[in-house]
């Protein structure tokens, strides 16, 4: 079981590091901190892909010394998917933190719990 | 005709140009661009299911002609085209409901973004529906959050802002266990293509290797969808979310938004992963308990509410508590049942939301229940729009939910392990819904203390009578006319294998 983790490091480190954006993003009261979790999430599934995507011994798909073997390359399309889901995040991550600026702005906090309570207050 | 293959492509391009368009109109123009855009993909969408109907089988469309194992594909059957006709009959009711208040909702310069946002759902809706990719299902599942969210956070008061936080912060953890389930099946399989991935899957099946990965795939991919689409633990989004934003939000977020990742679910479920798999994976079971507690305890948070878009906001967490009870169930005829019910609360509850506002119009703009009383009087066309769906979703027949909760109790029958369950849950609901409900539209029709006052419906606004009228017309056409409707969902379900 230990082998079989520590041979596939990377893919144990994603999920491990997977776990913790996960739970930051659920449990943290603090929006800048869920943010950062957020990316933790997504970044530790870039890192899965990348490693899952990686083949020991062979080179970046970009034709080189004029080898025409496919067999020499890795195949491209998850580091395109990395690419795409980085674009992904980086839109969500910039629209959390500008909907985090307006809260702030309003309510004085970025504490989750305080703006929720003092927001009842005032629908009251 | 052959030209009509098209049309699923033209119709996700035409939304996303025209939301590109609209950013630099005026907001008066870009409602016009946008009811047009929304009725020509009515008009595209039915093409296509007509198109399918009559050469009954199903069509793939290559992007780039690359064939299949590597390129992009979509592909329409006759549930994908029934049910993108479906949304976009909806969402344009919704809208023509609607459209008077995102004017007075949203500020003055920014009434455009508003249409380019419900642009940008209409295409990513269409293209959850068509695409074959599962990459591309997960970019659009975020591009549908992104817009949702704009949706709801449009009125710019502090109100929709919380909202729009609470509900990204929960879509966001159902978006991640989808990316990594998706990337875990990408890994087993070496495929994103939905039929290769199946093709690949049921190798490993049969080889019998990856057992606990695919587990472990099929259950982050139902949980985290399960999360987007607000099923009933992971509800607490849904009322703040629907029950403060702009009528027209509520009810297309509600009707539209969390269906598109059920159809999803439904598509991986059967194009990818296999349906004997998952029935035998044991996922399904988790859902239908879920999905029995959400129609129970949706009602019962419903029935404590004062506030109507609330309760209606309530009642959307047991209606989907039914669709997942639907698909939990694990036979064919439950699928069924949950896809038509799919349609019955996505007509039903944009119904309510914006027939409600047509009762809050003529009440000074007051939402809790007491001091709608008698407004069914002084607007005649939203009270009766109301009474209709506050019926259907009870079960009244001729109306969609009886079909509905028809064709689930049928189900219910036919897997005996459930069905004790499932009878009592569709009971206990009914009268649940029935108490609620009902206590509204007899509060909208009683005389207050003095005079139930005059009719003054006038005041409120045309496109609202006029939708509301459709609204009652689509009801009972699902009600009245559910054969065909249901011998399609059987049909596309079909070229789904």
């Amino acid at each position: 079981m230990l082998a079989h983790l520590a041979a596939n490091m990377e893919e144990t480190v994603s999920m491990i590091l997977f776990g913790i954006g996960f739970t930051t993003l659920l449990l943290h009261k603090n929006l800048i901190k869920k943010i950062i979790g957020l990316n933790i999430m997504d970044t530790a599934v870039y890192l899965f892909l990348a490693a899952k995507g990686y083949i020991f011994g062979r080179q970046v798909p970009i034709l080189n010394d004029g080898v025409m073997d496919a067999a020499a390359y890795t195949n491209p399309i998850p580091d395109g998917l990395v690419l795409t889901g980085i674009v992904v995040s980086v839109s969500v991550t910039a629209l959390m933190l500008s909907l985090t600026i307006r809260l702030y702005r309003r309510y004085g906090s970025l504490d989750l719990d305080e703006i929720v309570f003092q927001w009842r207050k005032e629908g009251q | 005709m052959e030209f009509i293959r098209n049309f699923p492509f033209f119709s996700i391009i035409l939304a996303m140009f025209c939301g590109i368009v609209s950013s630099v109109l005026k907001g008066q123009w870009a409602k016009r661009l946008c009811l047009a855009m929304v009725t020509a993909e009515l008009f595209l969408s039915a093409a296509v299911l007509m198109y399918t109907l009559h050469t009954g089988e199903s069509f793939t469309y290559m992007m780039g002609h690359f064939p299949a194992p590597w390129g992009n594909e979509i592909r329409a059957g006759v549930l994908e085209a029934l049910t993108a006709t479906g949304f976009s009959a909806i969402m344009l009711l919704s809208l023509l409901g609607g459209i008077s208040h995102v004017f007075t909702d949203v500020e003055g310069t920014k009434t455009n973004l508003f249409f380019i946002l419900v642009d940008l759902l209409m295409s990513s809706l269409l293209a959850l529906i068509y695409t074959n990719d599962l990459f591309t299902a997960y970019v659009f599942v975020e591009i549908n959050t992104i817009a949702a969210c704009g949706l709801i956070m449009i009125k710019q008061d502090g109100h929709g802002i919380v909202a729009a936080i609470r509900y990204m912060v929960m879509s966001l953890l159902g978006s991640g266990m989808f990316l990594i389930s998706l990337t875990l099946l990408y890994d087993i399989t070496g495929h994103l293509l939905m039929e290769p991935a199946g093709e690949a899957t049921a190798m490993i099946q049969a080889a019998g290797a990856y057992d606990v990965p695919l587990l472990v795939v099929i259950g982050l991919m139902s949980v985290g969808l399960a999360i987007k689409s607000g099923l009933y633990p992971f509800h607490s989004w849904i009322p703040e979310t629907y029950g403060y934003a702009t009528p027209a939000s509520s009810a297309i977020l509600s009707s539209l938004v969390s269906k598109g990742y059920i159809f999803l679910l439904i598509k991986v479920f059967y194009r990818v992963i296999g349906y004997g798999t998952v029935i035998s994976s044991g996922v399904l079971n988790i859902l239908f308990v879920f999905g029995l507690f959400g129609m129970l305890m949706g009602s019962i948070r419903a029935i404590r509410e004062t506030d109507t878009r609330r309760m209606v906001a309530y009642s959307s967490v047991a209606q989907i508590g039914y669709i997942y009870m639907g698909i939990g169930l694990g036979t064919q005829a439950g699928m069924v049942a949950a896809i038509f019910h799919i349609f019955t609360h996505a007509a039903t509850k944009s119904m309510l939301f914006i027939s409600a506002v047509g009762l809050y119009e003529v009440s000074g703009g007051k939402t809790d229940y007491i001091s709608l009383r008698g407004s069914g009087y002084r607007n005649r066309t939203a009270g009766i729009a109301f009474a209709a769906g506050a019926l259907s979703m009870v079960g009244f027949p001729m109306l969609s939910g009886f079909i509905s909760k028809l064709l689930f109790a049928t189900a219910a029958v036919q897997s005996p392990h459930k069905m004790v369950f499932t009878i009592l849950g569709l009971a206990v609901s009914t009268i649940l819904n029935a108490i609620y409900f009902l206590r509204l539209v007899i509060s909208i029709y009683s005389p207050s203390e003095r005079e139930y006052g005059p009719d003054q419906s006038h005041q409120a606004s045309k496109m609202l009578k006029v939708s509301s009228f459709l609204f009652i017309v689509v009801n009972l056409v699902l009600g009245l006319f559910s054969k065909p409707i249901v011998d399609s969902i059987n049909a596309g379900l079909g070229m789904f294998l």
